[in-house]
């Protein structure tokens, strides 16, 4: 069956006239000529994630005269719905369709392959337009801050995932797969995501791989790996672990492996259960019968015949990464233990106590973190967000953000649409109250695309994306793939500017 | 996990009810002489929609299909509603039903329960509109759409 799009441009065109009709009919009581002349309103919106295109989205559908420009850094729009969600969930990408749609409507503009705060600046995006927003998301990572972070072995899970879903800075990663333990700190959904990339090379698994949009080098690699066991450490208890139900449960049936949890970490956890809301309650539920139940003979045979395995370890932070003696390379990780204290909310505190675990690759899953790249933009640098309020961005009228640059770097795809979905709100409510004043007549893009070619920068339009996106799908088509992803910059280019 | 994955992104139960709904109508169906048009009118449910600003919606959807498809066939204008496309992968179709009605509409999987568990504003009357389809059964029936789409994956104590 095909599914119409929700963005019905029925629909918005008809919510569109009524709207501009009144205007009209004000234009004429007040000022005694028609608005016709009345310039539209002009907003550029920084980064083609979720956060920048549920924007332009919700500000494209609410008014009928709104002019929309996305600049994006990278010659490909969609930013972590591409390069972010997991390969084995490809149903996760579908936004992409809606995303299309916006981006394709009359009244939206894609320019790929702009850096803004390098080949533009924020105060020039101010001059040409009435509004900009900022979406530009988290690209840097929370770092451990413990020694031996820079060891070989030791990767930022932003890093990993950027390695195998295709992001051009990450294609040199070359992750080493070659030992037995692997050991990710962090317990949230992208950690979960790594563990089961990592103990996919096995039987259906690889072969569902194949089948997804994993870059071919990453499979390559993985089809060689050694490793065989993964734990996923996080500093607090069960009760506290981030990650979603799905996701467990998607481990604990993944082929192949078997789990591996520590009983002791979950005494007492079943009596505090029955206060529990229903979603942390049949989390923890899961997280119960996997660590404690005696399995039946079906999933004894299952996990008999398994050849890898992965466990949960909590009340653990990193405090070193170990070396092998004269070398660079990981061979254990210490950790400290730690118990929890409860003061309004639930902290880790240190016993004194450690512990060091064998492993020969570390993955640090603690965090996305946004960047400031403007220095003229407030930025609060201990949440790593740019202080705002309802998306209007503090002491900088005109200027909004949207997505995990506005609220920090967690939520799914649907939080970060309800939260740019409010960010359009504010933006509405500004001017149809005259605090943001769009009476002035605004360059658009027209000037920031001649200053752009000024020096030398040549947009990526979304015809451009699109003869990429053509490309990549035919690559994948022969080998069984939806896509095969273009990895650098350069090739992406030559693509799209041919 | 694969397998799992690739059911998830057709709808299977709907699609299959789809089949026998059209099979058993072929097959036992009343006889009549009406036009062809009519005879698909009769065999609609009537759907009601309360949408964010409290007003009652009422349309017709056919037998097998699900409740996102409704909305999206008749343009329901719910802002987010349905953002994966049917494919349990996400929370924003979330519809609240009233406790009879609930009844009706038959077991909740596992795995609409876990992204049940994600929607803002649950409830125990609550549903993911992409799984549940229509059947004559639920003639009339009233869905709720509530306030907001925000799936909520925080921890609990909102430490970061």
């Amino acid at each position: 069956m095909n599914y119409k799009l929700l963005f019905s441009h029925r629909k918005l065109w008809t919510l569109g006239r009524r709207r501009s009709t009144s205007r009209l009919h004000e234009g004429i009581r007040v000022s005694g000529q028609a608005l016709f002349s009345s310039c539209s309103p002009k907003v550029c919106v920084v980064g083609s994630g979720p956060g920048g295109f549920y924007t332009a989205q919700h500000l494209i559908k609410a008014r009928p005269d709104v002019e929309l420009d996305i600049y994006e850094r990278l010659p490909v729009p969609f930013g972590l719905v591409r390069f972010g969600v997991a390969p084995d969930h490809p149903e996760v990408k579908n936004v992409i369709n809606t995303f299309t749609q916006t981006a394709k409507h009359s009244r939206c503009n894609f320019y790929g392959n702009v850096n803004v705060g390098r080949d533009v600046t924020i105060n020039e995006l101010k001059e040409a337009y009435h509004a900009v927003v900022l979406s530009y998301g988290a690209e840097g990572n929370r770092t451990m801050g413990v020694p031996g972070e820079d060891l070989a072995g030791v990767y930022a899970a932003k890093d990993f995932v950027g390695w195998y879903n295709g992001l051009p800075n990450c294609r040199e990663l070359n992750p080493d797969l070659s030992c037995e333990t692997a050991v990710i700190l962090g317990q949230g959904n992208v950690a979960l995501d790594v563990a089961r990339i990592l103990l996919a090379p096995i039987n259906d698994y690889i072969l569902f791989l194949q089948s997804t949009d994993i870059t071919q080098p990453a499979l390559e690699a993985l089809a060689q790996s050694q490793v065989r066991r993964v734990l996923i450490v996080g500093r607090r208890g069960p009760l506290q672990i981030a990650c979603t139900i799905k996701e467990i449960r998607e481990m604990v049936n993944l082929p192949g492996t078997k789990p591996e949890m520590l009983p002791a970490d979950f005494e007492g956890i079943s009596e505090v259960l029955k206060d529990v809301p229903r979603p942390r309650k049949r989390l923890t539920e899961l997280m119960l019968k996997t660590a404690l139940e005696t399995p039946g003979e079906k999933e004894l045979e299952r996990r008999k015949s398994a050849s890898r395995s992965w466990g949960f370890r909590f009340f653990r932070s990193p405090v070193e990464v170990l070396a092998e003696p004269r070398t660079n390379k990981t061979s254990a990780i210490r950790l400290a233990v730690n118990r929890l204290e409860v003061e309004g909310f639930t902290r880790a505190v240190l016993t004194g106590e450690v512990e060091d675990v064998t492993c020969g690759l570390v993955i640090s899953s603690i965090g996305y973190r946004s960047l400031l790249i403007d220095p003229g933009l407030p930025f609060d640098s201990r949440k790593a967000i740019i202080p705002n309020s309802m998306g209007r961005i503090q002491h900088t009228p005109g200027v909004y953000c949207s997505g995990w640059v506005k609220t920090g770097p967690t939520g799914v795809i649907a939080t970060t649409m309800n939260n740019s979905f409010d960010t359009a709100r504010s933006m509405m409510e500004d001017m149809d109250s005259g605090a943001l004043d769009v009476s002035a007549v605004k360059s658009g893009s027209q000037s920031i695309t001649a200053l752009l070619r000024g020096r030398g920068v040549k947009p990526v339009t979304f015809a451009d994306w699109e003869k990429i996106d053509s490309v990549e799908t035919k690559k994948g088509e022969a080998e069984g793939k939806p896509r095969e992803k273009l990895l650098s910059v350069e090739e992406m280019l030559q693509v799209a500017q041919t | 996990m694969g397998l799992v994955t690739a059911l998830r992104c057709l709808k299977p139960r709907c699609w299959s009810r789809t089949v026998t709904a059209a099979w058993s109508g072929w097959k036992g169906g009343e006889r009549s002489f009406t036009t062809g048009k009519q005879l698909r009118s009769d065999n609609k449910v009537t759907v009601n929609f309360i949408n964010r600003d409290g007003d009652r919606i009422t349309v017709k959807g056919s037998p097998g299909e699900s409740l996102l498809d409704v909305v999206i066939n008749e343009d329901l204008d719910f802002d987010g509603f349905g953002a994966c496309e049917g494919t349990l992968a996400c929370s924003t179709c979330h519809l609240i039903f009233d406790e009879e009605m609930y009844k009706k509409l038959g077991p909740v999987t596992d795995e609409e329960m876990d992204m049940l568990d994600l929607a803002y504003g649950l409830t125990d009357t609550s549903r993911l509109g992409c799984q549940i389809c229509l059947s004559k059964s639920l003639e009339g029936m009233v869905a709720r759409v509530p306030e907001s789409v925000a799936d909520i994956r925080q921890t609990k104590d909102g430490s970061s």
